[in-house]
Formats: C-alpha cells, structure tokens, sequence
C-alpha cells in the first residue's frame, strides 16, 4: 500500500509532539519529512533558561534525538529552511533548492522574538532569545564582555537577565511597565520580586521606553539610549519584548494569517490539506507562547492527521511558572481580574508570600501566586474543572493541601527539599532522582513520571509532591489536568466521563461492545482500563452486562486479598462488628486446620485469617461458614459501629442495630473505589463516623448524616449532609448518596475526591432536594443489589468456578507427540 | 523434547492463567485472547510475586503486587522496570496444552 506523504515544516516542540502522537495513533499511515531551521534536533525550548543559568547542559534538553528520526523513518532535513510551497502542485521547496511533495502539510514555523523597531536594532551583539543559537551567544558573550542590558521584564527577560548574571554579566533589565510582570502579579507582589531579583545584583529600570542602541564604531553594539536622554554601556542586548508568530511562509503561500496562521477547531488552516500547530497558529483569534495548550492541539491535529477525527481543540486555560531557581512564582488562566471577577488577595510583603485569586461568578477563574506555590496545580485544576467554589470560599486562598499527611516528613512544599529528600514513602525515590528524570526525559506529566521513576506509583500520598517538582522543573508545560480531562488510560483517547457517557448512551453491555465502539487501540485493553470498564458496564446495566471476571484483578476474582508471599488473608464479615461464640468457634477451628500463621482484628471490626494458600481458599470458605466480607474489594467493606443506646449509658440511638441493617442493605455492593461506613451513638463518635464515606452520629433527636470522610492517606472530615429523624431516612437517604456515587464517580476514586470535583451542591440537589430522585437512586440500587449474590457461596456452590483455586499436578511420564 | 500433557485447553479461561506444580517450582501457564499459550516461571522478577494472579492483556502479564508488566513472550519486565523470568516451551496441539521442563534462554 503506498502510504500518504506527510511534510513538517519547523522541528520544534509542538510539531514533534503532533509526529508523537500520530505515530501512536497511526504508525503506517505516512511517509513523513521534516524540516528543521536550526541544526539540532527537537529540544525542550522551555529549559533554555535553566541551561543559559547553567543548571542544565544542551545534551540535557534534547527531547527526540537522531536516533528517535531514523526508528520511526522520519526523513529529518536539519539546518534546512523551507522557502516556498507550492500549493497547487503540493510540494515545498526548501533553501538548497530541493523539492519534497505531499499529501499533509504540518506547518510547525513556531514564532520569532519581536525585535523593537530603535535605530541600532541589526548591530552585532544585538538579539532576541529563542534558540540555541541565541543562548550560545549569550553564554560567549558573558565571556568577553561586561554590560548586557534586557529589554522586557516578562517571564523571558527575567530568566534572560538571571541566567547572564550568573554568567557574570552586570545586568540592567528595561520595562515599560511600571513593575515587572505587570501581565501576571499586581504592583505589590511585583515589586516583591524586584527586591528579591535586586539582591542577586540585577539592575532595573522601570517606566523606560529605549530609544536607541549604538554602535561602537565597528557595527557592535556599546551602550542603549534611553527616551528620557540616559544612555548606559551594553555590550549585549537581548531583546525580550514579546514574540510573533512566524507566519513569513504561510502568507508567502497565500494562507489566510492575522497575527497567527488561522486554523479551525481540527487545527487546520484554510487549506485542508495543510494543518498548523504551535506558537504560529492563531486559534479563535489566540496564538499561544506555552507549551501545554501546543501540546493539546499536537494531540487534536494528531487524531485528525491519523483520520479518526473524534479531536476538537477548544482553546486551552494556561498557567506559567518563572524559572528562576530559588524564586517561585506561578499563574494560571485570567489572572489579571477584569472587569466582573472578584479578587482574593492574600499579601505578606516581610514574609515574601502573595497570592491572588480571581473569581467569577462563583467559579475560580485565575491564580496569581508568589513565595508559595506548592498550591498551583490544585488552582490550576479549579480552573480547568469550573468548579463551583461558593462552598470552599473562606477556604480557598488556603489551597487544598492535596498532599497526603504520612509518608513524606511532614513537608508540603518541595522548593525548600534538599535533592536527596525521600518523596516518595513508598518506593524510596528522592527530589533529585524525580527531578532528574524528568529533565533527562523530557516528561511532562505525572503519570509519566510515575512509569519512569515509581514515584507516587503506590499509595499516591506524595503526587501532589511529584507535581509540584514537576511544576517547578518544566513550568507551565506541565500537564496537571484533573483526571476529569484525561484520557483513561494509553489504550484510549476517551476520558472516564466519556466512557461512562458511551456505555449509557450507547447501551454498550459487554467489554467487548464498548471496546469496540470506543476504538480502543488495543485488543484486550490494559490493567487500568480492563477492571475501568467493567465497573462502569456492570453499575451502568445491572442484570444486562455480564461480570467480566478476568477484567477484575486478583483480590476480585479470588475474593481474598493477596499478600506479599502469594499466600491471601480471608476476612469474613461480622454485621455491624458483631461476633458470636459459635462463630469465634468456627474462626478458631479454621486458623487450627489450615495452620493459619497469623489470626488479627482488623480495624474494621472483625477478623483477619493471613497466609492462606490460594487452593485452601473454598475449603477455608465453606468451614468458616460465615458470609464474604469483602475486604479485599472496590466494594462495601465494613460498617463499625459503637455499642450505642443498647448497652452505653450515654448511647441516645441503637447504632448497633443501624450499622447491621445498613450491612446487611449494602452487602455485594461493587463501587468505584471502597467505601466503609460507621454509626456512633452519640456525638463522642467512638465509632469514627467523621472518617468514613458515610458516616451516622445519632444525637438525641434524630441522625446526622456525614459524606465524604476519609481516614488513610490524607485525614478528611466528613462534610455534613443531613439530619434525620427515622432509621429508616437514614438507611434511604444513604443508600441514595452511595447510589449516585456508584453512578457519577471515576473508578478508584473515592466519595471524598468524587464530592471535591462535583460539589456539595450537587449532592444535596440530587439526594436532598428532589424526593423523587432520591428514591429512584434507591430504586436503583437496590435493583443492582438484587442480581449480586455472596461470591464465597457462590464459589462454594460452583465446581466450574473452582478450577481456578487449584494447581495442576505435573505428571512425568512422557507423550509421544 | 520432552513434552508433557497438562491439560486441556479449554481449562484455561481466555485471558485467563493456570499454575502447574513443577518439580522446581510453580510454572504459570498464561492463555490470550487468541488463544495463544505461554508458560513462565511463576515469579515476577521484583519481589516474586505469582503472575499466574495476575491481569493478561495482549501477550502482557501485569503482576499482582506492584504492577510490574511482564512480556510473555521473553519474559522480561517491561520499561522502566529490568529484569526476566525463565520460559517454558508450550505448545497446544489436538486441544491439550503440552509443556517441556527446560527453560528457554537465560535470566539475569
């Protein structure tokens, strides 16, 4: 089959990455040619800045190198320019005259520094700051010469002028701003960073407009006149006023242009046939200078490109970071505060912290923050989600703290962390081997640094730890969507609410039928998105689609949980945490037969029987006669309860008698993630009902119902739901919440995440406010629950199912065949 | 080589594993989704966790402990992780699912 001809002009980040992303999606479908202005291949443009400060080596920040072209046959044309294309034959031609055609143009041409229009403007000495070419010239002329003078105190200058300082250069950085990043901090904070910039020995001059830069006889620039008459030496000038997108080609080419190279929403230009992507393409009237919202079109013209055309770009929210070591700044979406928004200010001049948030109509639509950035990510994903925020608001300039509380020695922030400061508890990974990585890497995302480093791999209480580093590391290109915008996982390009949206929509029963519907690039899915679709088939059609056993991991299909050894431990459950002699007998019994090596109570109020062999699994089953706990599931595990009115003298409920209904209700019901109840008889809360997915506290008129607590990895109290009169609200309006969660939420996330991306408000609208839908959630639930039965008697009663518990004995006697 | 007959096919689910009681240890017999039979030793590489228990995906095994994936093929860790576990020679012929004792290939 003769493959399509696809030609890229510009070798940068954004075109390579949309090259990435195609030959994930379609790795036979072109022949693909590349031209590449400069002589490198692509490099990580944003890390510039740290190599020009000295912190990183050229090799460093190379993304894709030769070897990369020629695995994936790229025709790689390097220090070659493309000239002219001539649309109507199809081909471009390049500066050394040759001619390559095609079928697909990916125009990448990126953008050039806006050079000011000042007499002197072409002298030697004279430059803007793209490339390596420009960084070399810096880092030779820090060698020779003395003054350098920036001009522009944005994000690029500021790192231009610390990165020449600390090559030795005396630095005067010119704006004609009244303070430095007035597009990103107000006054007060802007001027914070001037002190703190001061005291690094860089000189600045604001509210100056350069007129001049003159010549010192032999066509090098000497010295900048200023509008105001002053002139000072510099030898070096680096023009950092803003850049344009490079659109000389594709206006050359007859492409419509207006400041950008137009493109639709499947990021091509007016010219099907040819797509641009990257700082030179004017989206929706807006060309982006960050990385992240490039590398989101690279993924729309990618999936276009491959012809699944499935991908809109939508226009992208953006944040962007300093990088500055040692100075921390982030922003993120409209941090500005036009007209309409309100702003939160929080503004500590001595202590070197400020903070601005920018909210509008009830929604967080920017944030401003220096001296503490540690909760960037966490804004930037309010931003992103458009989350409602009135409930959070007294709280919000005091950020999440997603962090977890254990693990990482207390620390919540990474900037102050020595490299070789353990963050991740689990696997033992230090800040300098995560920040390594994802220099030598070139990663952009947490889950990338997870697969590369193990880091955050485990329990997860150190990923906001992990992103933080990588925040500081690659700044604004740092991928933190929320896991709402993510694709599930490698395997495909839907997000959960996608999948669950196709699987409802489309009534797709069988793992099979969604794979099928969604496209799913890979024949039997993966360990993420396998045990994924299957919850949301069996939650979505109970009764209809059938359990997908395989596509459950181990803990699921052997309905124990499996330990270090291989060997698995058994709970069986004990409604609301209550035992008997007989069963105690049976327990006893067990642990005798099977040689259990240890028997423990667990903190979920029953027993544990650990180092079970897998084939003594139904044997253990069937003696212990007593129902599945499910304690190895996403699924109900317990319901603790406290002794309560029967029994405590200051007991004002039966929590007892609560908690084992609310059991017996909630048995064999799969979820997206555990969920543990607790009923406590009076407000001392013995049973900890303030830690649990739901959790009752009887007072003396009545129940009150808490959602979303959580008691591992990072302590939540639970929100306060409601108050009830009966047990018989109690049990109604909890088995609605759980329903909605088993409806709406992500799989593996848990009620507290699933309330903090939904809101409190929209809970309380669905199971309080409308009684009709409350009790179709219950409905609802009890339907799914009426199609599950006891998976150990379930087991126990079916000779097929019991194959999987036994090892086949080898024989040694030899066939013939 | 020696082959020894160990089960039917048909007693292994799709996608789905078995462990057979070798004379040095369990053997993992791994079927795919088309059908296609592997057998290895049944450690991860890691920290020896039964990849019999795990989740199968095209020719891949992602073992039950820590997630680590395993090709069925050679038997070595996927990236980033390093490492390998030993191979059997299996083959199905007539519907039985026949095996040889002998590693294949060495591990590190």
């Amino acid at each position: 089959m003769n493959k399509l001809k696809l030609v890229m002009v510009g070798n940068g980040m954004a075109g390579v990455r949309t090259l990435e992303e195609l030959l994930k999606l379609a790795p036979d479908m072109y022949d693909i040619t590349v031209f590449g202005a400069e002589p490198h291949p692509n490099y990580n443009r944003i890390l510039l800045s740290p190599v020009l400060a000295g912190e990183q080596t050229f090799e460093e920040i190379v993304l894709n190198d030769l070897d990369w072209y020629k695995a994936n046959g790229i025709d790689l044309r390097i220090g070659c320019k493309v000239v002219d294309i001539d649309r109507r034959n199809r081909k471009v031609i390049a500066a050394d005259g040759s001619e390559v055609a095609y079928d697909r143009l990916l125009l990448a041409t990126g953008s050039n520094p806006f050079i000011l229009p000042v007499p002197g403007n072409d002298l030697a000495g004279v430059i803007g700051y793209r490339d390596i070419a420009d960084t070399e010239m810096m880092m030779e002329t820090a060698k020779t010469h003395r003054h350098a003078l920036v001009i522009g105190g944005g994000l690029l200058g500021l790192e231009a002028a610390n990165g020449l300082k600390l090559r030795g250069m005396d630095v005067t950085v010119v704006h004609i701003g009244s303070w430095l990043l007035d597009r990103q901090l107000d006054q007060t904070a802007g001027q914070l960073l001037q002190s703190a910039l001061e005291t690094r020995g860089i000189q600045f001059r604001l509210n100056t407009h350069t007129a001049a830069l003159l010549d010192n006889g032999e066509g090098r620039v000497c010295a900048a006149q200023f509008k105001d008459g002053d002139v000072i030496p510099a030898d070096l000038v680096v023009m950092a006023a803003g850049i344009r997108p490079n659109t000389e080609l594709a206006e050359r080419a007859g492409l419509a242009c207006n400041r950008g190279i137009l493109v639709s929403d499947t990021l091509q230009t007016f010219d099907p046939r040819i797509y641009a992507v990257g700082e030179c393409a004017s989206h929706r009237g807006i060309a982006y200078g960050l990385v992240a919202p490039l590398f989101e079109q690279a993924k729309v013209c990618a999936n276009h490109l491959a012809q699944f055309g499935i991908g809109m770009y939508k226009g992208s929210v953006t944040s962007t970071k300093l990088k500055v070591t040692g100075i921390d700044l982030f922003s993120a979406g409209d941090f500005m505060g036009e007209e309409g928004t309100e702003t939160i200010t929080l503004s500590d001049p001595i202590g070197g912290v400020y903070k601005k948030l920018v909210v509008k109509d009830d929604i967080l639509v920017g944030a401003c923050l220096y001296g503490d950035t540690a909760d960037g990510g966490w804004y930037f994903r309010q931003v992103r989600e458009r989350a409602n925020i009135s409930e959070i608001r007294d709280h919000l300039m005091f950020g999440e703290n997603t962090i977890g509380d254990v693990g990482h020695q207390g620390q919540h922030s990474t900037a102050n962390m020595p490299d070789d400061m353990e963050v991740c508890g689990c696997n033992g990974v230090c800040k300098g081997t995560i920040v390594k990585a994802i220099q030598e890497n070139g990663l952009f995302s947490v889950d990338e640094v997870k697969k590369h480093t193990k880091a955050a791999s485990s329990c997860g209480s150190c990923t906001g730890l992990v992103e933080q580093i990588l925040i500081s590391t690659v700044g604004g290109a740092a991928d933190v969507k929320p896991k709402s915008e993510k694709a599930i996982c490698g395997c495909s390009d839907y997000n959960h609410g996608q999948v669950r949206k196709a699987i409802r929509e489309q009534h797709l029963t069988s793992m099979a039928e969604a794979m099928a519907f969604m496209e799913w690039r890979t024949p039997n899915g993966c360990a993420t998105c396998r045990p994924a679709l299957n919850y949301y088939l069996i939650s979505t059609w109970p009764g209809e689609a059938k359990d997908d056993v395989q596509s459950r991991l181990i803990n699921e299909r052997a309905h124990a949980n499996i330990q270090k050894d291989g060997t698995y431990s058994v709970v069986p459950r004990m409604w609301g945490g209550v035992t008997n002699a007989a069963e105690l007998r049976r327990i006893a019994d067990v642990a005798d037969k099977y040689n259990v090596p240890m028997v423990k109570v667990t903190g979920g109020q029953r027993i544990d029987l650990l180092g079970i062999k897998k084939e003594d699994l139904p044997g253990v089953w069937q003696d212990l006669d007593m129902p599945c706990g499910h304690a190895y599931g996403k699924s109900i595990r317990t319901v603790k309860t406290c002794v309560g009115s029967e029994f405590c003298r200051f007991g004002t409920q039966n929590s007892t008698q609560m908690g084992i209904d609310l059991e017996h209700a909630l048995f064999n019901m799969w979820s997206p993630h555990k969920v543990k109840l607790a009923v406590s008889g009076c407000p001392r809360n013995c049973a900890e009902s303030g830690i649990k997915d739901v959790g009752i506290i009887g007072v003396d008129s009545g129940w009150e119902l808490y959602i979303g607590g959580n008691g591992g990895i990072k302590t939540e109290a639970g929100e306060f739901f409601v108050k009830l009169k009966t047990a018989e609200e109690v049990m109604e309006y909890s088995l609605s919440f759980l329903q909605l969660y088993r409806e709406e939420a992500f799989y593996l996330e848990r009620t507290v995440h699933y309330l903090h991306r939904v809101g409190l408000e929209h809970i309380k609208k669905a199971v309080l406010e409308d009684a009709g839908r409350r009790q179709a959630l219950h409905a609802r639930l009890l339907f799914s629950l009426s199609f599950e039965q006891d998976p150990w008697q379930q087991q126990s009663a079916t000779p097929a199912l019991r194959k999987e518990f036994e090892r086949i004995p080898v024989v040694l006697e030899e066939t013939t065949r | 080589m020696n082959w020894l007959d160990i089960c039917a096919l048909e007693e292994i689910n799709v996608l789905g594993a078995r462990v057979v009681a070798g004379p040095k240890g369990d053997i993992a017999l791994f079927r795919t989704s088309v059908d296609e039979v592997f057998a290895l030793d049944d450690r991860c590489p890691h920290k020896g966790g039964p990849l019999s228990q795990g989740l199968i995906y095209g020719k891949r095994v992602a073992c039950p402990l820590h997630n680590w994936q395993i090709d069925l093929e050679s038997g070595e860790a996927l990236e980033p992780d390093v490492g390998c576990t030993h191979k059997y020679p299996v083959k199905v012929e007539n519907g039985r699912v026949l095996l040889a004792l002998t590693t294949i290939g060495e591990c590190a």
